[in-house]
């Protein structure tokens, strides 16, 4: 049976019908039949948005101080000997000057959450302008830029953010841009990397034939399609700064009070821990829930962009 | 093979060059000096004591000068701790701290490669589920929340196992004494025994399906022996290069390890001189944790290329 032309073109059409599903689309279902991801991204949400509206449906602000209250457990504590019926509305117990600790811990989150996305933020736009003008341009200039990159390596990062701190005198915003100002490093690598191989493809040569300069070809061709792996990273160094910022927070040379964060929350609740246990439990919980629901995450979109590693 | 070595070695300095002078600049441009108190001074006595550290002079001048006592070991007073150098505060806290940090590699290699090696013969069953979750909460519980858990369970709650205390003390260094070294070292290597156990599990279950494995199980080697001799020396060869940043991961975390443990190593001056800003001496920890991180990646290049036959020193 040979086909006549109107099977042909029934055929056709319904080729045309089929919609082709993009490497988004695929990465997408793959990331969203992973069910530790799922829950992450869902358990992460109800944290984010409890940061950013909980205080204000809360019936304290997060710097008034209480001395009739002060270390109290919550009502609901198993061990009735530390109680002290602050009146059942401090569902976290109160910190050492009677402050709400449910609102410090939320205030928390807002922190740690804001210095997670200004942070990656920061080290997005360095990492990734720095490694594709590096991996594009290529040969000296290449080599010596890296060359800066490796020797920055060779510290622990957290040694130079720390000197940035003592430099900037613990602003409060420089913080989390100092963060970021280190944790460009491996993005810039990672990006390098696939602009090398990226370069040497033929749609750079035709951009480059019909006349595209320099930066276009970077800004327009290389930068898009090096975002399946910068995507992945990007997960990770999300929790990378809020740890740094916690660790700085936990040593003092973080954010400084009234205003608070897990790491302030935790360095106080260890402090505290063998009278008020609570101080440091929940701030402690809070923080480790985010982090593992990044990792989650980060798996996940890990496994969804490049299937190949699993 | 020599020539490698020395050629990296003579790498190396530039890199620690450019460590330092930017460390410099940046302590130098940094808003308020040392001596700013809330008292103010007079005139003539801070000058002496400008004078008396070199700080009346352009900046230029201080950079030479401490480059040049620098290259006689020298890294000059510290600027808050009176009557002690830098040197002299890094000579104490050295021993205690190198003591910490040797006993936690120590303990995450010889943890992490079994636990790693377990997991991996073992694929896909209950006990690799079980140390793979382990390690996920080692990798992202930070030291500092694992800190004042342990001390709680151990130190403060105590626990006694068929009969016995083992309660440990929470704090204090009592010389090294091995009751007090416990915690903190556990607490320093939890989180590389984690990543030491994934990226063994990882080459493992590689190597394990790689030709010359069968081979070794088709002559009738024991599996034991397959293992040990044949299998491990090709699958620690990733860990190896890991080596350089698990030392960086141990030096972040003895910050607050040695915080939180109240133990007296360097750690500690390094987070005691950057809240007091003692320039000198945060500079002075800084240069001697970079030389030592660079030293050592350079050693964990030469013994991969030992290990690993198929890599060559040329370039």
């Amino acid at each position: 049976m040979s086909l006549t032309a109107d099977r042909t073109a029934e055929l056709v059409g319904r080729a045309l019908d089929v919609k082709g599903r993009s490497l988004w689309e695929d990465a997408r279902r793959r990331l969203f039949r992973n069910r530790a991801a799922v829950v992450s991204i869902v358990t992460l949400g109800a944290i984010a948005l409890a940061a950013v509206f909980g205080p204000f449906l809360l019936a304290y602000p997060y710097d008034y101080i209480d001395y009739s209250v002060v270390s109290c457990a919550p009502d609901w504590w198993p061990d009735p000997s530390v109680l002290c019926n602050a009146g059942g509305t401090h569902w976290f117990g109160t910190d050492s000057v009677g402050r709400d600790l449910l609102v410090r811990t939320l205030y928390g989150a807002r922190v740690s959450l804001a210095v997670g996305l200004i942070a990656t933020l920061v080290s997005l736009v360095i990492g990734v302008t720095y490694g594709a003008t590096a991996g594009y341009l290529g040969g000296r200039i290449d080599e010596l830029l890296m060359r800066f990159v490796d020797v920055l390596y060779s510290i622990p990062y957290i040694f130079l953010v720390i000197i940035l701190m003592v430099i900037f005198n613990r602003n409060f915003f420089l913080l989390f841009v100092a963060i970021g100002a280190v944790e460009w490093l491996t993005m810039a690598r990672i990006v390098r990397g696939q602009t090398l191989s990226i370069k040497q493809k033929e749609f750079i040569e035709a951009a480059r034939a019909s006349g595209v300069n320099g930066f276009g070809i970077i800004a327009r061709h290389i930068i898009p399609n090096v975002f399946g792996p910068v995507i992945v990273y990007v997960t990770l160094t999300v929790p990378a700064s809020i740890l740094a910022e916690s660790f700085l927070s936990f040593l003092g040379l973080g954010i400084q009070e009234p205003l608070t964060s897990w790491g302030v929350l935790i360095s106080e609740g260890a402090n505290q821990m063998e009278t008020a246990p609570w101080m440091l439990i929940f701030p402690a919980l809070f923080m480790a829930i985010t982090l593992f629901c990044f990792n989650f995450i980060g798996d996940g979109l890990r496994d969804a962009l490049d299937p190949k590693d699993r | 093979m020599l020539s490698y070595a020395i050629r990296r070695l003579l790498g190396a300095i530039p890199t620690l060059f450019i460590i330092i002078t930017i460390a410099f600049f940046m302590m130098r441009i940094a808003p308020g000096g040392p001596f700013d108190s809330q008292r103010r001074l007079p005139p003539e006595i801070e000058h002496n004591i400008k004078a008396a550290y070199d700080l009346d002079k352009p900046v230029y001048q201080q950079y030479l000068i401490y480059l040049g006592k620098l290259a006689r070991g020298d890294l000059g007073p510290s600027y808050k701790n009176k009557d002690f150098s830098v040197g002299e505060l890094i000579a104490d806290g050295l021993p205690v701290s190198a003591k910490l940090g040797l006993s936690a590699i120590i303990l995450a290699i010889a943890f992490g490669l079994t636990m790693g090696t377990i997991a991996a013969l073992r694929q896909n069953n209950a006990a690799d589920y079980s140390i793979m979750s382990l390690a996920m909460i080692g990798i992202t519980i930070p030291t500092f929340v694992m800190a004042p858990i342990l001390t709680l369970i151990f130190g403060v709650y105590g626990v006694s196992l068929f009969g016995y205390d083992i309660s440990l003390p929470v704090g204090g260094w009592n010389g090294g004494a091995l009751r007090n070294m416990i915690l903190p070292v556990i607490v320093l290597s939890l989180p590389q025994i984690a990543v030491i156990a994934r990226l063994t599990r990882g080459s493992m279950v590689e190597v394990l399906h790689s030709n010359y494995v069968r081979t070794a199980r088709a002559k009738g080697l024991s599996s034991v022996q397959v293992v040990v001799r044949h299998a491990l020396r090709a699958a620690v060869l990733p860990l190896v290069s890991y080596l350089g940043p698990a030392i960086a991961g141990i030096l972040t975390g003895s910050l607050v390890v040695e915080q939180i443990f109240g133990i007296p190593g360097i750690g500690r001056y390094f987070v005691q001189g950057a809240l007091n800003r003692d320039y000198t001496l945060v500079l002075g920890v800084l240069i001697y944790y970079a030389t030592f991180v660079i030293l050592l990646n350079l050693i964990a290049d030469i013994l991969y290329a030992v290990l690993d036959p198929r890599v060559r020193y040329a370039r």
